[in-house]
């Protein structure tokens, strides 16, 4: 069958991407937008009877022009957005049924590995130097191979003029059936205007698509995951190497999968970065709220900022490179041993990250106090430390454990000074100065480098993964509620 | 009722303001004390500022220069291999041969013959890139075939590092051995040793190598992604913020999407890369490593930055603007594209900066979409495998040469200065805005 085909292909070169045909198709597709703006205004003042006319109209050309715009531009688009994320699937799945059965009865991660070397194959010959190849090779495996790159070869045709002909069509068919529909009468603006106020709710409603896809992706994952390894090992066990598991072929072997020593890790991580963090992020929101001149505050403020504008992985670099070393000299001369990748140097850069959003969150909660109670508790003849923590942090307590619960949650959701500056070995401790591991490092260690998709070790991740969402996603929710009620206790 | 208390303040009056007299040297004293505490704390938080910035800095500075040796190289044709100086003659000639025999007779013409560890540590003192250096002069000056020319050679980053720290004569670094030293010590007496500044950190990609390694890889990678978070997130979170702010009807649905966004903003980084993994590369099958992959994550990462502070900047635009526009009989949407829409644009676009600079210090994420390989080739279009400027610090961070640790400081400080500059732009942006 495969030789009937093989002269068409000795007339054209496949060798270009099938992005870069996907590209180009957007760029014509742009031009075609355009051009049917100038066509739709053309057609409105056609249907007058001219451009001296045109007042008759009850809509203003250009809004014919425009909804001729989104009319040409936006189905298409769509179609091109639904072809370009099936396309893969559905040729793959061609591809695989044309293969002989011994590959097609691969496992999933074979079958995988082999139509990435087809893949590779593809995209790297011509298809008349693999046909030469094909006449050439006697090895019978290799055969395959190559007559199963051509295949893709045309199969990767064929979709892109598929491609390429259903956007023209739609495009053609839409304009035309709206432009036959132009009148006088006809109202273009309340119609585009009804398209605009769709794709406003459309772009307002990704946040809820996001949060659906998140949960879904993790979920179902962790949901596999917890097939092959039972979710109370996971919860409350305390052994956790997910290497092990994969080399002794015992999927999940007992014990391997407790995640206990990560929580532990990654709650003492936190808890050090919080003692940093609470404390001098909230005297600095007392200092520059009730005693700094604007002088010292128009000075203090954007170089706090800078604290929070440096990017993570800067931190990760300076805890791993700078503090973990000093931590370890300075526990090493008075005799303790400190690990090199110390639990401690980890938080405490953690909380130096952390103090400028405590900081600001606190002082935002201390200034939203009523004037007139700090007043009050001054003319009564009270210091103003005594106005700090007698009258101004009581009322503004909720506020201010909102921003603590909300740093928490920054913490623990935190990654790249975990993965550079903590370490890799499941403790479970609460010596800061030993080495510890947390849910972040894990994830990050799970899912980079070589992986299977469907083995526990990848799994796991999700899993994590989905524990990391649900405790931020409920101190994040536990953070407003608190805060609310606070509003409500002075609005 | 009144006079009770008036008779007990003045009976008691006398001890209350001998206490209250005694108890204010106490109480002012904890005052003082609680200020100079507030103040520390201040002060500690721009310590840690400066030690981060110098510490970086420092650490940054070596990486700007290089060590480069002149070496006389003789284009001698037996040892190239080829008879003619045409291009393709050229371009297959031995240069190896011809490096390591100029190096050889360089320091071997003195008292005695080099043995085989001796010139094994003599050729491991240049770079791997010296042959190309010796082949690039060649082809560029074809007249030196089969004449002796001086060409100056990167040296290895195990002797740039240890050129950098000055040590004593013999004292040698821990890669560098006591032989090395001295032949170091003689090529710079006789004046073969120059300090220049390192151009090819800014116009080479990544390498094994740290003497050769640059950032415009890495560079390029960042430039792509954040050209499609920008074209994704801005149009988005605008139109997003219009309608929550200008549209959105007191629903359930309303609620539904306001909870989400500021949920969303503040769900860990890490969690986007696992939906991009699991969603965007695994379902929709888009190439993994891809700026274009990279952006879409960013893009859902920053959403919600970007449309709390659109919304902001829609809110403060004057409801009597909104008013007299449709008085005169506009449209909703006419008043909200026309009006509302060019008055908020320079908050909106502030906000979007802030936005964007978030997501291009963001690392987390973009390792879990594979971002994190080793990529010697430049980008050149949003499906091209890349990496971007924080992933290339992690794995430079992570490399044990000690040459790399400056290269990190070096991308650090590039990195820092990127976000400087879009941060002075939010910060000139937002005062020309508040002046109006």
């Amino acid at each position: 069958m495969l030789h009937l085909r093989h002269s068409r292909f000795t007339s054209y070169k496949i060798s270009h991407g099938l992005y870069m045909n996907s590209s180009l198709l957007f760029f014509v597709l742009l031009c075609l937008t355009l051009f049917s703006y100038w066509f739709g205004v053309q057609r409105a003042l056609k249907t007058v009877g001219g451009a001296e006319h045109k007042k008759n109209l009850v809509c203003l050309p250009e809004q014919f022009g425009l909804l001729t715009a989104m009319v040409c531009g936006l189905p298409a688009l769509i179609t091109l957005l639904i072809f370009n994320s099936a396309e893969q699937l559905v040729i793959e799945q061609l591809l695989t049924s044309t293969l002989p059965a011994n590959i097609q009865s691969l496992s999933s991660i074979d079958l995988g590995l082999y139509l990435n070397n087809i893949r590779a194959i593809a995209s790297s010959e011509t298809a008349q130097s693999l046909l030469i190849s094909i006449n050439e090779s006697n090895d019978l495996i290799q055969q395959v191979q190559l007559k199963a790159a051509l295949e893709l070869q045309e199969l990767n045709y064929n979709a892109s003029w598929l491609k390429t002909g259903l956007v023209l069509i739609i495009v053609c068919v839409s304009v035309t059936m709206l432009v036959r529909k132009f009148s006088i009468t006809f109202q273009a603006r309340q119609k585009s205007e009804t398209i605009v106020r769709a794709l406003l709710v459309a772009s307002s409603a990704i946040a809820i698509l996001t949060t659906v896809g998140i949960i879904v992706s993790v979920l179902f994952e962790s949901i596999y995951f917890f097939k092959s390894v039972p979710i109370s090992d996971f919860m409350f066990g305390t052994q956790w190497s997910p290497q092990t598991a994969m080399r002794s072929d015992q999927v999940g072997g007992s014990g391997s999968f407790g995640a206990v020593p990560l929580f532990a890790g990654t709650m003492l991580i936190t808890f050090i970065a919080m003692l940093l963090a609470v404390p001098v992020g909230l005297m600095i929101a007392i200092y520059l709220s009730q005693y700094a001149n604007s002088r010292l505050r128009a000075f203090a403020k954007p170089m706090l900022e800078i604290l929070a504008g440096i990017p993570t992985v800067v931190y990760g670099f300076f805890a791993a490179l700078t503090v973990a070393p000093v931590i370890r000299n300075l526990g090493e001369s008075i005799g303790l041993s400190v690990a090199s990748e110390s639990a401690l140097a980890a938080g405490l850069v953690m909380g130096t990250m952390i103090i400028p959003f405590v900081s600001s969150l606190s002082e935002d909660a201390i200034s939203a106090v009523p004037t007139a109670l700090k007043e009050a508790s001054l003319g009564m003849g009270a210091t103003k430390s005594e106005t700090v923590t007698k009258v101004l942090l009581p009322a503004a307590l909720p506020g201010i454990v909102g921003a603590i619960l909300l740093a928490i949650s920054r913490a623990i959701g935190e990654t790249m000074i975990v993965v550079m500056a903590a370490g890799m070995a499941a403790n479970l401790t609460a010596n800061p100065l030993d080495s510890v591991t947390t849910v972040t490092v894990q994830i990050v260690t799970l899912l980079t480098g070589d992986q299977e998709f469907d083995s526990p070790k990848t799994l796991a991740a999700f899993a994590l993964g989905l524990m990391l969402f649900i405790t931020t996603l409920g101190l994040n929710i536990l953070a407003l509620k608190v805060v609310r009620k606070y509003r409500e206790q002075y609005d | 009722m009144i006079k009770t208390p008036q008779t007990q303040q003045e009976t008691a009056m006398p001890t209350i303001t001998e206490k209250v007299t005694q108890s204010l040297k106490k109480r002012h004293q904890k005052e003082r004390r609680f200020k100079r505490i507030g103040l520390f704390a201040v002060l500690f938080g721009f310590m840690l500022v400066i030690v981060l910035i110098t510490d970086i800095t420092s650490k940054a500075l070596p990486a700007f220069h290089q060590h480069w040796v002149k070496l006389e190289i003789d284009y001698n044709n037996a040892w190239l291999n080829v008879s003619s100086t045409a291009d393709e003659s050229l371009n297959k000639a031995n240069y190896r041969k011809v490096l390591k025999k100029s190096v050889y007779e360089m320091f071997s013409s003195s008292d005695k013959k080099l043995n085989r560890k001796a010139k094994r540590q003599l050729f491991k003192l240049f770079s791997t890139n010296a042959e190309f250096t010796v082949k690039d002069t060649l082809i560029a000056n074809p007249e030196y075939f089969n004449k002796k020319t001086a060409v100056w050679v990167r040296l290895d980053d195990d002797v740039d590092s240890y050129l950098k720290e000055d040590f004593a004569v013999g004292d040698a670094g821990l890669r560098i051995s006591k032989q090395q030293a001295l032949w170091l010590e003689k090529l710079s007496s006789e004046q073969r040793i120059e300090r220049r500044f390192n151009f090819s950190f800014f116009t080479a990609s990544d390498s094994r190598e740290p003497e050769l390694a640059g950032i415009k890889g890495a560079l390029m990678g960042t430039l792509l992604t954040m050209f499609v978070t920008l074209l994704l997130s801005f149009p988005l979170g605008v139109a997003g913020a219009l309608y929550l702010e200008e549209f959105a009807p007191k629903n359930k649905l309303t609620d539904l999407i306001e909870i989400n966004i500021n949920n969303l903003a503040a769900v860990p980084s890490i969690v986007f890369g696992l939906l991009g993994l699991a969603v965007i590369i695994n379902v929709f099958g888009l190439p993994r490593s891809a700026p274009l992959v990279g952006g879409i994550v960013l893009t859902l990462m920053t959403l919600p930055t970007i449309i709390i502070a659109s919304r902001a900047a829609i809110k403060a635009v004057p409801p009597s603007l909104r008013e007299a526009a449709l008085g005169l009989g506009a449209s909703k949407m006419q008043v909200t594209f026309s009006h509302v829409l060019p008055q908020a644009m320079p908050g909106i676009i502030t906000g979007a900066i802030i936005g964007v600079a978030q997501a291009l210090g963001e690392t987390a994420p973009l390792l879990m979409i594979g971002m994190v390989a080793f990529i010697v080739d430049v980008p050149s279009s949003i499906v091209d495998s890349a990496t971007v400027l924080p992933v290339q610090i992690f794995l430079w961070a992570d490399s044990p040469e000690r040459a790399f640790l400056a290269k990190t400081s070096a991308a650090i400080l590039v990195l820092l200065a990127l976000l400087l500059v879009i941060n002075v732009s939010a910060t000139v942006l937002r005062s020309k805005f508040e002046k109006k």
